[in-house]
């Protein structure tokens, strides 16, 4: 199994490290325009929000899988979760702000934080519309997760999980071998438990990105073609397909430098630059938490250590009107949210 | 100066075609374009033909393009493959069955 980039002492492990990649190689080519450069074009720099409704909670880098895109660098030898105390700060910053309609809760394998169903009960109690990203295999890891999908109806949670392709060989090259098997086991559990038929109210939604250095096809067509091969082959039913274009950013940015496609795959995504797209990034709606209680406007601004850009950037001191003047902080991975038909934790943007 | 004939990063300057004739060459494009949208045949089904056209008329821009392409839209290696092998089956066939050809003129000549 490969390991974290931190444990291997990798320097794409430190944040810093990708910035002065990602900015290194701007001076040395003409083609990589800065992101900053394409938003004022189109006349959204400073990028400001829009309305912000969602709370992404990260509770933890620790995942039972090593997946090789990953951009969080999550692992099973990642210690870093969310503790009860940050928890019960994200839940009162969550009844004090009604507007924060949604709560996104990743990871990592967010399942693996001990504390885990206390948190959704807990939000659940305060009315709010519950997300989960699953990676599916967590529900076969252990036996005390194999009664998650009964967990997840209980509380109405809808389940968002990766599957890279309805193949075992492109999925288990990206997320580990036996991953396919073990991902396809579990979605049949959740459809047992009645999650993914249509009409019903038990959402389940699975994300497709693409298993090398390119981009994502057409959402619209990828997904009829997932639902006729997952129903066919399995029996499997779902919601809808998210594409989701990988960021250059920590494991996919290493796995890009060692085979020599970073400097195509940036101009990949800076050719495909589409300015209703980004009109639509989900930094403008979103605020994403680390484990440790700080503020950011994206998942991926996280792992880069980039908070938000206001005074009171912890979650001890949030405060949404600071957050909701901010400007958002942006840099050239941010190429991977607005190419083509853009990309965001829902999917494409237009 | 670089001396090859074919060079990948003339394949990113093919849209410049219409630099020195633009109207025929917007006419290709918009042709082009047209060519490759969902119609009866998928988007999808259209890149793995292309794949093969590409390999069948040698193109080394195509194959690079219509490769990523093809896999892009979700066609595995071995349906690519196979893509490549109905090319040169037709190939290899339509150099093969000129042999009746050759055939017609050697009963027209021989005793």
């Amino acid at each position: 199994m490969i390991r974290s980039l931190k444990s291997q002492q990798n320097k794409l492990s430190i944040a810093s490290e990708q910035l002065e990649i990602l900015e290194h190689s701007l001076r040395n080519n003409n083609i990589l325009i800065p992101f900053q450069q394409k938003l004022d074009e189109c006349g959204l720099y400073p990028l400001k929000p829009s309305s912000i409704n969602t709370f992404q909670i990260n509770i933890g880098k620790m995942c039972n899988q090593v997946c090789k895109h990953c951009h969080v660098d999550a692992g099973p030898d990642r210690k870093e979760i969310m503790s009860k105390e940050i928890m019960i700060l994200c839940l009162k910053v969550l009844e004090q702000n009604p507007v924060l309609e949604t709560v996104d809760l990743t990871g990592g394998a967010p399942e693996m934080n001990p504390n885990f169903r206390w948190f959704v009960q807990e939000i659940k109690k305060l009315n709010r519309h519950i997300l989960v990203r699953c990676n599916l295999t967590i529900i076969l890891a252990n036996s005390k997760y194999a009664d998650l999908p009964i967990f997840y109806k209980e509380n109405k949670i809808e389940i968002v999980s990766s599957l890279p392709f309805y193949t075992k060989d492109r999925t288990d090259r990206q997320r580990g071998q036996g991953v396919f098997q073990d991902s396809i086991q579990a979605l049949q559990m959740l459809n047992e438990v009645g999650y993914g038929q249509t009409g019903a109210d038990l959402i389940l939604n699975l994300v497709y990105n693409p298993a090398g250095a390119f981009l994502p096809s057409s959402q619209k067509i990828l997904e009829k073609e997932y639902k006729q091969e997952l129903l066919e082959h399995y029996g499997i039913s779902f919601n809808s397909l998210f594409t989701i274009t990988n960021l250059p950013i920590s494991r996919f940015l290493d796995y890009l430098l060692q085979t020599g496609n970073y400097e195509n795959y940036l101009e990949k995504l800076i050719t495909a630059y589409n300015p209703t797209a980004a009109s639509n990034v989900m930094c403008r709606n979103t605020i994403s938490v680390g484990w440790d209680g700080y503020l950011y406007d994206c998942d991926f601004n996280q792992m880069l250590e980039l908070k938000v850009a206001i005074p009171q950037k912890h979650i001890s001191l949030f405060s949404l009107s600071q957050l909701t003047n901010r400007s958002i902080i942006i840099g050239q991975h941010c190429y991977g949210c607005t190419a083509g038909a853009g990309s965001s934790c829902g999917g494409t943007l237009i | 100066m670089n001396n090859s004939y074919y060079n990948s990063e003339d394949l990113k300057k093919f849209s410049k075609i219409s630099d020195f004739q633009k109207v025929l060459g917007d006419k290709f494009f918009d042709y082009y374009n047209e060519v490759f949208k969902d119609s009866e045949l998928s988007a999808r089904e259209k890149s793995i033909i292309a794949l093969a056209v590409a390999h069948a008329i040698q193109c080394p821009y195509c194959i690079d393009a219509y490769s990523s392409d093809a896999y892009e839209k979700g066609w595995s290696e071995g349906q690519m493959m196979e893509a490549v092998h109905v090319a040169s089956a037709i190939r290899g066939g339509a150099s093969l069955v000129h042999g009746v050809q050759m055939m017609n003129k050697i009963k027209e000549i021989a005793m």
